[in-house]
This record gives structure tokens, sequence and C-alpha cells, in this order.
């Protein structure tokens, strides 16, 4: 393992998971789109979502009955792990380069990440 | 406005916040945010959780190829994720104490001369390149990236200061929900005097780390709403896309200009937010 692999790597797995995400959105987008296009879209004011759409339980249920808004929050919630999996994935590949001070670093990013999400959900 | 509508005008905005983001390494918060809330009259709340999802499918998506054809250097960016971060757990945690509207004005006022040194310095065609300072030479941060076909070695100086600034990036980002791009890419290309190309694509690189450190957050807040999210991601994805292909072959010179304005645009912003108490 060198850097320029370690690069190619990463590439892909951001590629991967920026290319599943979207998908996922897209599906969700074309369901909602079919089912709601002449709705009024207004969002003028701050209404809070129904709990289903706000944490990772409620987004896979609603995902999984094929709710429209569901799996759109589950292409979103696939974007946001797509950063966190590539720290991990740095960590694993200085590893592979026997680089500890850079498998360190990347730890303490992903330690950090983990938190903060933790914290947040 | 109908559903329908809505989603294709704000992804026809989104596709070209995700271009400028993908060439300045700044996400596409700048475009966004005021498009959002100005013109389609959709609550801020929203507008900063779709921000929030631009900046992280920019970054994803952008830093795909940038990190394949070797601009973006991961080892400068895992470095700095560390403060960047910490930064945005700090930041995020001090905004309940902290009147942000006078952080916003005065960052607006720092942008402004960001703005003017880049538009500035825009005449000067190619990058300085210098040799690697100590601690870069012992963090093993220097690289090469492409210039006309041929690799371009590079060396990196003054990391405590940059990592001193990425800090306060990641605190900016974490107080204001925006605005961390600019001074990640300001802290690599002024203070540790790297390319400006791999300054911008580093940031890029970045930016999706510190933006989903604060996910979290904005979505069990329920800041991010799936019909407002859905038309911002794809439109940012194929902007980004497009702004990697130009990216390669623009010159430097450009892009300092590009990226001049937009953060001439970002200040405007921010001072504005400041003085009427959006942030």
């Amino acid at each position: 393992m060198d850097d320029t692999r370690l690069e190619g790597f990463i590439g892909n797995l951001l590629r991967a998971g920026v290319l599943l995400a979207a998908s996922v959105v897209l599906v969700g987008g074309v369901f909602y789109l079919a089912l709601h296009h002449a709705d009024s879209a207004t969002y003028r004011s701050f209404a809070l979502e129904s709990s289903n759409l706000r944490n990772l339980v409620g987004i896979c249920k609603s995902a999984a009955h094929l709710n429209s808004l569901g799996i759109i929050q589950l292409g979103l919630v696939l974007l946001i792990a797509t950063p966190v999996a590539r720290v991990g994935l740095a960590a694993a590949g200085f590893f592979l380069e026997r680089d500890r001070l850079y498998v360190l670093i990347s730890l303490i990013v992903l330690a950090v990440l983990i938190f903060s999400l933790a914290r947040g959900t | 406005m109908t559903a329908l509508t809505f989603s294709l005008v704000v992804g026809a905005i989104s596709a070209l916040a995700g271009f400028l983001g993908a060439l300045t390494g700044l996400g596409g918060g700048v475009v966004i945010v005021p498009v959002l809330t100005l013109a389609l009259g959709v609550d801020l709340k929203y507008a900063i959780g779709a921000s929030l999802v631009s900046v992280i499918a920019t970054s994803s998506g952008a830093a795909a190829a940038y990190v394949k054809e070797g601009y973006s250097n991961i080892r400068i960016g895992m470095l700095l994720e560390i403060a960047t971060t910490i930064g945005a757990v700090l930041g995020a945690y001090l905004a309940a104490f902290t009147s942000t509207h006078i952080i916003a004005i005065i960052f607006g006022l720092v942008l402004i001369q960001s703005a003017y040194q880049s538009l500035a310095s825009s005449q000067s065609e190619a990058d300085n390149l210098v040799s690697s300072d100590r601690l870069a030479r012992l963090l093993r941060l220097g690289s090469n990236f492409p210039v006309r076909g041929t690799r371009q070695e590079y060396g990196v100086q003054h990391v405590p200061t940059g990592f001193g600034l990425m800090f306060g990036a990641g605190a900016l980002s974490g107080l204001l929900g925006i605005g961390s791009g600019a001074v990640k890419v300001i802290a690599m290309d002024r203070a540790m005097k790297i390319p400006f190309k791999v300054s911008t694509t580093t940031s890029n690189f970045m930016i999706g780390v510190t933006a989903a450190a604060s996910a979290g957050v904005y979505l069990s807040r329920g800041y991010i709403d799936p019909r407002v999210a859905m038309p911002v991601m794809l439109g940012v994805l194929a902007g980004a896309y497009l702004g990697t292909k130009v990216l390669v072959h623009a010159p430097v010179r450009t892009l300092r200009i590009v990226f001049g304005v937009v953060i001439a645009a970002l200040a405007i912003e921010m001072i504005v937010n400041g003085i009427t108490g959006k942030v």
C-alpha cells in the first residue's frame, strides 16, 4: 500500500457512496413527485416534521414502508455517512502503510466525528 | 409554486452552486442559502439544512475525482481535520452563549479583505512554490500535483499557523453554519504556501467531514427537509461533476478571480445576515 493506491481507494469509496446516496434520493424523489407534483410547495415557516424523518430508526422504518420522503431521507443519511466512512478507510489505509502517526491522526478525526454525531442524535 | 416547479428551480440553482463550490473549494452554501430564503421564501432553518447537504454533496462528489487525479492532499486534509472537527464541536457548543451576529459581521469584514487579496494576487499567473519546513517534512505533507501533463512537486510551511486557522474555520462553521471553506482555502493558500489548486481541492476534500460533524444535530432538529434537500443534493452533484472537469484545465489566475468574487458575495451575505440578526 502506498499513498497513490490509498488515493485510488478513497476516490472509489467517495464515488460509490455518492452514487448510492444519489440513486436512493432519486428513486425517492421520483416517487414523491409522481404523487405530489401538483402540491403547493411552501416552506415559509418552520414546522417540525414527524420524528420519523429525524432519527435513524424512524427513517429506516418509513423507507421500508416505501414512504417517498423516508426514502429520500435514507439517501441523505447515506450521503452524510460517506465522509465518515472515508475517514475510517483512511485510517485502515495508513495502517496498511504502517504509518502509525497518520493512523492516530485518522482515528482522532473519526472519534471526534462519532462523538459529535452521537451527541446530535 | 407547485412541488414540481420548486424541485426544478431549486435543482437548477443547486447545479450552479455545486459547480462554483467544486471550483473554489467553498461548498455551495454561498449560493443556496440566499436563493432559498430571499428568492423562494424558504425558512432559514430549512435553507441551512439544505446548505449542509449541499456542502457534503459537493465535497464527496468532487473529491472523488480530485483525490484520484492527485490534486487533494489526503495527509494535509486528515491532519487539519483534527482542528476543524474539534473546532466545529466547540463552535456548535459556544453558539448558545455567543452573539453570533457580531461574529458574522467581523467574519464578513475579514472576507472582504481576503477577496481583495485574492483578486489582487490573480495578476501573478503561477503558484509561488516553496520547499517544506522542518515540521512539514516530519509530517510528510509535501507532495506533487498535475500541472500540464507532468507532476509538480510542492512543499508546505507554517503548519502550526494553518492548524490554528483551521480550528477557527471549524469553530465558525459550528457557530454560523456556513463559511468554513473560505477560511480553509485561505489558510492553506496564504499561511501554508500550498499551491492554489491543491488548496481548493484539499479544502473541498475536508468540508464534507466538517459538515458531517454537525449533520446529526441538524437532522434531529428537523432542519433537513427531504422535499427541499432532494433537488439540492441532485442538482449540486451534477454541478460539482462539471466543476471537476473545468478545474483541471482552468488557469490558476481565473480560479483566483472566481474565488475572490464568490467570497466577496459571501462577505456581503455574512454582514447583511449579521445586521438583520439572521444568524
